[in-house]
């Protein structure tokens, strides 16, 4: 198949079917070079983002939410298009008709609605209550189905965070599809697709699949109206490099107007756009100051992205994060790199715009990375704290060098792949459950399977670790079985027919469970196996404190008596998992990544054998617990390191905060010196890492006097923030964190 | 072969060239009034671990050290426990790592010497530039650093001078005529490091129930510290 607007491209089987990737290889041109072709920001660029820096100062003056349309339900064409200022504007299009300006979205659960509303002095419309009265959402399918077990399980905050009253999200479109086929392309395919389905049996799957084919090429129309709406014709494939951005990003536009999932990731096109912009540089018509223009202006349509939340919701995903994640750099299957000049514009951005969380770039790294892009991402690391890193020569030989990353560090491959996301379960208060018979003493509520609480003086590791095999073999099983009932709701009330229109029909399903409180059970379990811990009993002969006395090996040592604890955490937990079988046949897999929520959750659970009290925040995800590193930072990597990702194929989250002084005497130093810690931290097979450099006194100046600090951004378990969105509990948790220091 | 140290740093980027797995010697003959790590003088302190446990630690951090990191010793005085120094720095030769060795220079016998052939470079500190001053406020005579450095010189082996900056004390114009004679006497001096006095290890000293021998003292700045390195005369 031939189209005029593809001229100048090599021809290859992307013509014949839809095939991003293969377009991508036949067509760019890898950069092995320096950052120093890179432009600034034309005065046009500093304009709009002075523009959008007012309104997020009186977004901020608001309260967080600077306006909620409580009159119209959120979807492709509901809104009037809308501008932040017009005749500046590259690229166009608004989530509602103005800038931050926030939609709501009642197919995932009214009731988070409502209370989202409220929350902000607003209260949902009318007639948006009248309507919903007849439809059942996402949130009351879930409920009516739920058992009493699973209710229990969330009260008690064992498992909490789940998608059960909102978007489940994680889920990335190839929105590169629009651009590079057109929608009629993608209508058609999909036409045939539907068409396939005729000649199979039409048993629950079946049926099933067809009415999501049917919703998803109705999306597709309402996409094309959308565009119009913007006076764009997206029908066809885009014709040049500001077309390709256009389109690519009415494609995303469509996906967060339709949902409100938690992480509403954007997938890997920066290589993707350098392919049309090169096409355009060679034709004459663009410069790189223009390139890096239309990259600026798609960046600032990302930053502006909102969704309405809860107050609840942030304390679990702290600073009004959207996840819109963007995987850069990497190897191709071929041995050359990805990394294009457009890797550089995209980071370049953290420049021209100045340092921010969203969206969340992502580097791909590689022992083979060239040296040039290595070391501009560790220079931005080191200037803007805003970017994080995950390995690709671990993800690779896994989902090929077109996959992507989802939230904070879920891969899979775009268009082909996607996800049941499952927030996470609290495997501290399961430890503590387990030794108490199945009393939670932090709630007062009896749940899991019923036996007494350990007796004697001393905790004995092997008593202790029968105990815990059987509370989580049963937790397993209650955590699939609601997953399987969360998702069988979506897929039934709130699906992402926009998104799924911009995968593969026939789709792989991944299934990610999560656990929280990782170091603080490693922690634990080492005391109880290699000090004296005494369990304190209260007057009704429940354990609600441990005396724990001597020595004990500590996660975060690079020490393999109390690692390997940790990694057979994992490896026993997602055996475990495996059992129960998932909906849609969808593949389990584990993180070990906590966003916020490791504050929360350390809230709700008491006092741990490892000596941390009640209340007190875990460490975020992977991480070892807070200043119980004693060989410094490398050694805490390694710990980190031996957490296998073969258990844990949804990720393992860890956050490294450096200051300055201990990176190196001067800016180049720490720029080679941050290189080499990542170059030998991922040869080491770890899977992630959130890298802040910067000084404590910094952050606690911020918690002091915000106003100095607008644009403070930090990175936190697999996301960055700024600073000011999170809460002041979760402030504080970030400041009491290690920093490693110069000694 | 056994010896004591005081602790281990795993991410060390300020004691020799790139990321430096760093092994803190336990004992010190000297007593420098703004000293760090106080807790290291102690011979009998610390703990007792084997070269060949040093040598499997510091193997697992290869990975990070590219092209120029490596295995640091220092303290502590790192070559008062010269055989054991020896041992450490024997096998991390052989096993492919950079050696540093961070040193006061107070010490110099055959079992230092020998210990300094497997050396890629010595971090070596030149307190003060008078001897009065070298007595008064280190407790040894400038003599024994400044031998230790035309020793150096002699074997080739390549050298990074250290100077804690005290102002009132060494800030002055005196001080680096005379560090920079001294650099331009000695041609394995290829660096030189300047380094603000600082007073976090204040708590240290009261931990031990001692006084902090040099608190009256004020800390440099960073951008006086830049400002004294123009004095600095080297080839690069």
């Amino acid at each position: 198949m031939e189209h005029i607007n593809w001229n100048g491209f090599k021809a290859g089987n992307w013509q014949n079917e839809i095939n991003v990737r293969d377009f991508i290889q036949t067509n760019y041109t890898p950069y092995t070079g320096d950052s120093a072709f890179l432009a600034k920001a034309t005065e046009r660029t500093s304009d709009l983002m002075k523009k959008v820096q007012t309104l997020f100062s009186l977004e901020r003056q608001y309260g967080g939410v600077l306006d909620i349309d409580t009159n119209t339900v959120s979807t492709m064409t509901s809104y009037a298009p809308g501008y932040i200022d017009q005749d500046k504007e590259l690229i166009v299009g608004l989530q509602t008709n103005r800038p931050l300006k926030r939609g709501v979205n009642p197919f995932g659960g009214m009731r988070m609605c409502k209370s989202a509303c409220e929350a902000y002095g607003y209260k949902v419309g009318e007639k948006i209550e009248q309507e919903f009265k007849y439809r059942t959402t996402h949130n009351e399918g879930v409920f009516s189905a739920y058992t009493d077990e699973m209710r229990k399980a969330r009260k008690t905050h064992l498992i909490t965070g789940l998608p059960d009253a909102y978007g489940r999200g994680r889920i990335i479109g190839d929105y590169r599809r629009v651009a590079l086929y057109g929608v009629d392309r993608l209508i058609e395919e999909k036409t045939k697709d539907k068409a396939n389905l005729a000649n199979v049996t039409f048993d629950v799957d079946n049926i099933r699949l067809d009415e999501e084919l049917y919703h998803q090429i109705q999306a597709l129309n309402d996409l094309k109206k959308m565009a119009e709406s913007y006076g764009y014709d997206i029908s066809a494939p885009a014709t040049n490099a500001r077309e390709a951005i256009q389109w690519t990003y009415f494609a995303y536009l469509g996906a967060i107007k339709e949902q409100n999932g938690a992480a509403m990731s954007l997938g890997r096109v920066a290589t993707f756009f350098d392919i049309y912009i090169e096409r355009d540089i060679k034709n004459g018509e663009l410069t790189e100051e223009a390139a890096q223009e239309l990259v600026d202006d798609f960046v600032i349509k990302l930053r502006v992205a909102r969704h309405l939340r809860t107050p609840e919701y942030n304390e679990l995903f702290g600073g009004d994060p959207m996840w819109i994640t963007e995987a850069v750099g990497g190897m191709g299957l071929d041995g050359r790199t990805l990394v294009t000049k457009n890797s550089f514009r995209i980071l370049n951005t953290l420049y021209t715009l100045g340092s921010s969380p969203e969206p969340n770039l992502t580097i791909l790294w590689s022992n083979d990375l060239p040296e040039g892009f290595k070391r501009f991402c560790a220079q931005v690391s080191v200037d803007t704290d805003s970017i994080q890193y995950e390995n690709d020569d671990l993800m690779r030989p896994i989902y090929g060098d077109d996959y992507a990353i989802a939230c904070c560090v879920s891969a899979m491959q775009v268009g082909k792949q996607m996800q049941f996301f499952g927030a996470r379960c609290n495997l501290a208060k399961l430890l503590l459950l387990s030794i108490n018979g199945g009393y939670d003493v932090s709630s007062g509520m009896r749940i899991g399977p019923q036996m007494k609480p350990f007796e004697g003086d001393k905790l004995d590791f092997d008593k202790v670790m029968e105990r815990f095999d059987v509370y989580v073999e049963w937790l397993s099983r209650l955590y699939v079985n609601t997953m399987n009932v969360i998702h069988y709701m979506h897929d039934k009330y709130a699906y992402e027919k926009e998104q799924l229109a911009l995968h593969d029909t026939d789709l792989h399903r991944f299934m990610a469970f999560g656990i929280a409180g990782f170091s603080v059970v490693a922690d634990s379990l080492s005391a109880i196996k290699y000090a004296n811990v005494k369990p304190i009993k209260d007057a009704n002969g429940f354990i609600v404190d441990y005396e724990t006395t001597g020595e004990f090996p500590k996660y975060g040592n690079d020490d393999d008596r109390v690692d390997l604890i940790a990694k057979n955490l994992a490896h026993n937990f997602i055996t475990e998992l495996r059992k129960t079988p998932t909906y849609r046949g969808a593949e389990h897999t584990l993180s070990v990544l906590t966003i916020t929520s490791n504050v929360m959750y350390g809230k709700h659970t008491a006092a741990t054998p490892d000596g941390r009290k009640a209340s007190a925040a875990f460490a975020p995800g992977a991480n070892p617990m807070h200043n119980r590193e004693e060989n410094g930072a490398l050694a805490s990597l390694n710990s980190v390191a031996k957490i296998s990702y073969a258990d844990c194929r949804d990720g393992i989250s860890n956050t490294f905060s450096i200051t300055p002084d201990a990176l190196g005497h001067d800016a180049e130093e720490r720029v080679t010196n941050l290189v080499n810690i990542l170059d030998g931290y991922f040869a080491k097979m770890a899977h992630h890492i959130n890298i802040n450099v910067l000084n404590r006194e910094t952050l606690m100046d911020a918690y002091e006097n915000p106003e100095k600090y607008p644009n403070l951004t930090i990175r936190v378990s697999g996301y960055a923030v700024n600073f000011n969105k999170l809460s002041r509990e979760q402030q504080r948790e970030v400041i009491s964190r290690t920093f490693h220091e110069a000694m | 072969m056994k010896g004591r140290i005081h602790s281990i740093q795993s991410l060390g980027t300020v004691d020799g060239p790139g990321i430096r797995f760093v092994v803190f010697f336990q004992g010190c003959p000297l007593r420098c009034g703004y000293c760090h790590n106080p807790d290291t003088w102690d011979y009998k302190g610390g703990r007792e671990i084997d070269s060949a446990e040093i040598i499997e630690k510091a193997l697992r951090y290869k990975s990070y050290f590219g092209r120029d990191g490596g295995i640091t010793l220092s303290g502590g005085e790192p070559l008062l426990q010269s055989d054991f120094a020896k041992a450490i720095l024997v096998t991390a030769k052989e096993s492919g790592l950079n050696t540093c060795v961070d040193t006061s220079g107070c010490v110099l016998n055959d079992a230092v010497k020998d210990a300094l052939e497997y050396v890629d470079r010595v971090l070596l500190d030149i307190k003060f530039t008078t001897n009065e001053e070298y007595q008064r406020y280190v407790g040894c005579s400038l003599d024994k650093p400044l031998e230790f450095l035309k020793y150096l010189n002699e074997k080739n082996i390549p050298t990074t001078l250290r100077q804690v900056i005290v102002p009132t004390l060494n800030d002055n114009e005196e001080n680096f005529v005379k560090l920079n004679e001294i650099i331009a006497k000695y041609e394995c001096v290829d660096d030189v490091e300047l380094l603000g006095f600082k007073k976090i290890c204040k708590t240290k000293y009261d931990d031990m129930k001692i006084p902090f021998p040099f608190e009256i003292y004020s800390t440099p700045t960073k951008a006086d510290i830049e400002e004294l390195k123009k004095k600095i005369k080297i080839k690069k």
